[in-house]
């Protein structure tokens, strides 16, 4: 039996919540939704972590699909690369659901959060799909699942206000757009190339060389992943879907379906066109580079101009998203480990975050920053919370943010490209900015005389600082996370030099 | 809808004929063209087409929405307990070799209970959704904006 299990690890991690989503929408009970949703978390986050240590030596697992051979079969393929990226996504979700109790108590009525568990499960099941899969238009499927229930899952927020239906219908129709374009350059590939396995991909590409279809291809499936990851032109989508989600769908989504995005851009520009592909060399330096910079300056300004916390929050993650599509367009090895890096310190980060408005949306009703005044009395806990995780955004040494940032300023002084590196900072003190207006409301105002606020249950409490926490210990002992991401971005970049030799 | 007598007449007289070609295609999908989601959409269009005529009330006294709901759940967790059954069989994931004898009559076996599944969710999700549509009262007021 154990056997058995090791062997299927891969296809388990998968499987595991793709049946149990059903499962919860057969007997749409909440509190069962809930206890299975829950189960299958810890045992997708166990399946990762064993995933993690088999790979973390530099080895590939392959496995194939109904015993399928690839290229022609469906093959699932792990390297150090994917399952830290499935570590994150499924230790995410651990976390989300104890959180998740109260707070969907209060927000989804009780004949619908059978269902919503039902989406939500379906949810991580299409983000580990995406992460784990070897096969190019496997990802678009998983993609479309993660997507789709992420539509319905913001949809719910109409209970506590009626705009989630516009929003979730704009991330529809958005994310439509961007999933037609990434399934374009899919076809383009394929005429190109006649496979569709990533490997095999890399491998025609480099026998039958540079072609205006491959441009196509390339150009397609950069803008359609770009608007899934919400690079900057194409974000619009991000700031109402983010604020009208329920808060436990704000902190799942927020930090986990944007990093899986970067996941998948890292996995073609890196694993399939490789490093020395010149028309993704320019790209990316022409294109991607300045984009990534406007996103970190004009979403962090937006940011500051907001009214509403978990607005504010949406618009940061533009601009977190800039930092990592830096790291990628810097091309070296160090950038692209920051980039990895950033997923996981980004995905604690912000998950701290968004629950911590979510405590505010539980007990205050709303998440409107001039409703927060002096509730840093009343609330301690959540936001001492808010404090660590802002500091961490800001990127204050002993924080996670910190060793991001460093690695992505490390990157840019290896190219010699100064400007750059101080725009890094520069950026950063804008965080400053729209961090303190935070700060400064919840400790420096009184609090209204009829304010009413109590601390956040100890459910939400509890999640919140255990991530919290993760924020200062992988600040603090940053070795466990850089060599898992040096080691992606080693494996990333070897494969490339194999395949152009 | 009651004095439309040749539309219910001429309804009643197709529901039977369809229902019957969904099956046709479901099970002849492994030797030509069709399939699960083809049948599951035929199938679904002869509910569809009995609610269009006869209400939406009529037809989910026939078929409840508590029923609908396990049906659509059902398919997948045929489609997925067919693989979850070859990995425990020793194979991989979905890999059909594992059904009755193996060779040719695992992959046809293997593939037919594969498009129940499908044929199953599919046509349950599209009364699903024609129920969903055809019942709903708004409840948007202008001022909820």
């Amino acid at each position: 039996m154990i056997d058995l299990i090791t062997k299927n690890l891969p296809a388990l991690q998968v499987v595991i919540p793709l049946m149990a989503a059903p499962i919860c929408a057969i007997f749409n009970r909440g509190r069962l939704a809930w206890t299975i949703a829950f189960i299958v978390a810890i045992v997708s986050f166990a399946i990762s972590a064993a995933l993690l240590s088999q790979t973390l030596d530099g080895g590939v697992i392959s496995y194939h699909l109904g015993g399928w051979a690839p290229p022609i079969g469906i093959e699932y393929r792990v390297d150090v690369l994917n399952a830290f990226v499935l570590l994150i996504v499924s230790g995410i979700a651990v976390v989300t659901l104890p959180y998740a109790v109260k707070s969907v108590a209060q927000e989804i009525p009780q004949e619908k959060q059978g269902f919503f568990y039902t989406a939500l499960l379906l949810c991580l099941t299409g983000l580990l799909g995406v992460t784990i899969t070897g096969d190019a238009f496997n990802v678009f499927v998983f993609l479309e699942i993660s997507s789709l229930s992420t539509y319905a899952l913001v949809a719910t927020g109409a209970e506590r206000n009626r705009r989630a239906l516009t929003a979730a219908y704009n991330y529809l129709i958005m994310g439509t757009v961007g999933a037609t374009f990434f399934v374009i350059g899919l076809g383009l590939l394929y005429m190109a190339t006649g496979t569709l396995n990533m490997v095999d991909l890399a491998h025609q590409i480099t026998l039958r060389g540079d072609s205006r279809m491959l441009h196509m291809g390339f150009a397609f499936v950069l803008v359609g992943i770009g608007l899934k990851l919400a690079m900057f032109p194409l974000h619009l989508w991000l700031p109402n879907a983010y604020t009208f989600a329920p808060s436990a769908v704000s902190v799942f989504i927020s930090a986990t379906s944007t990093k899986v995005a970067v996941y998948v851009l890292l996995r073609f520009m890196f694993g399939i066109f490789g490093f020395d592909y010149a028309y993704q060399q320019s790209t990316l330096q022409y294109v991607l580079l300045p984009l990534a910079l406007l996103a970190m300056f004009a979403a962090s300004l937006v940011a500051v101009f907001q009214t509403d916390l978990k607005r504010m929050l949406a618009y940061s993650s533009i601009a977190q998203v800039g930092y990592m599509l830096l790291g990628t367009a810097f091309m070296t090895q160090t950038g692209v480990m920051a980039t990895v890096i950033h997923l996981f310190n980004h995905a604690v980060t912000k998950a701290t975050l968004f629950m911590v408005a979510g405590a505010f949306v539980y007990s205050v009703g709303s998440s409107k920053i001039s409703d927060l005044k002096g509730l840093g009395r009343a609330m301690p806990w959540t936001s001492a919370a808010f404090v660590v995780g802002g500091l961490s955004l800001i990127g204050i040494p002993l924080t996670v943010g910190f060793v991001s940032k460093w690695y992505l300023v490390q990157a840019a002084l290896e190219l010699g490209w100064w400007p750059i590196a101080a725009a890094i900072v520069l950026s950063s003190l804008i965080a400053v900015a729209y961090v303190w207006r935070i700060v400064e409301t919840l400790y420096l105002h009184s609090p209204s005389p009829d304010s009413k606020a109590k601390e956040a249950p100890l459910a939400m409490i509890i999640p919140m600082w255990v991530l919290a926490a993760a924020t200062v210990y992988f600040g603090t002992h940053a070795a466990l996370t850089s060599a898992a991401a040096s080691r992606a971005a080693s494996t990333l970049i070897s494969a490339s030099n194999i395949i152009w030799q | 809808m009651d004095h439309h007598s040749i539309l219910r007449v001429v309804s009643k007289l197709l529901i039977p004929p369809i229902i019957v070609y969904a099956l046709y295609v479901q099970w002849h999908g492994d030797y030509g063209p069709g399939g699960g989601f083809q049948a599951g959409v035929i199938f679904a269009v002869a509910f569809i087409l009995y609610g269009l005529v006869f209400g939406v009330e009529a037809m989910t006294d026939v078929l409840p929405t508590s029923f609908i709901r396990v049906a659509m759940s059902l398919g997948v967790l045929i489609y997925a307990g067919t693989g979850l059954y070859a990995l425990l069989a020793g194979y991989n994931f979905l890999d059909y070799e594992a059904i009755g004898h193996g060779g040719h009559h695992a992959q046809e076996w293997g593939i037919l209970i594969v498009e129940l599944g499908v044929g199953i969710t599919v046509a349950s999700v599209m009364i699903g959704i024609f129920v969903a549509f055809a019942s709903r009262t708004p409840k948007l007021k202008d001022e909820d904006w």
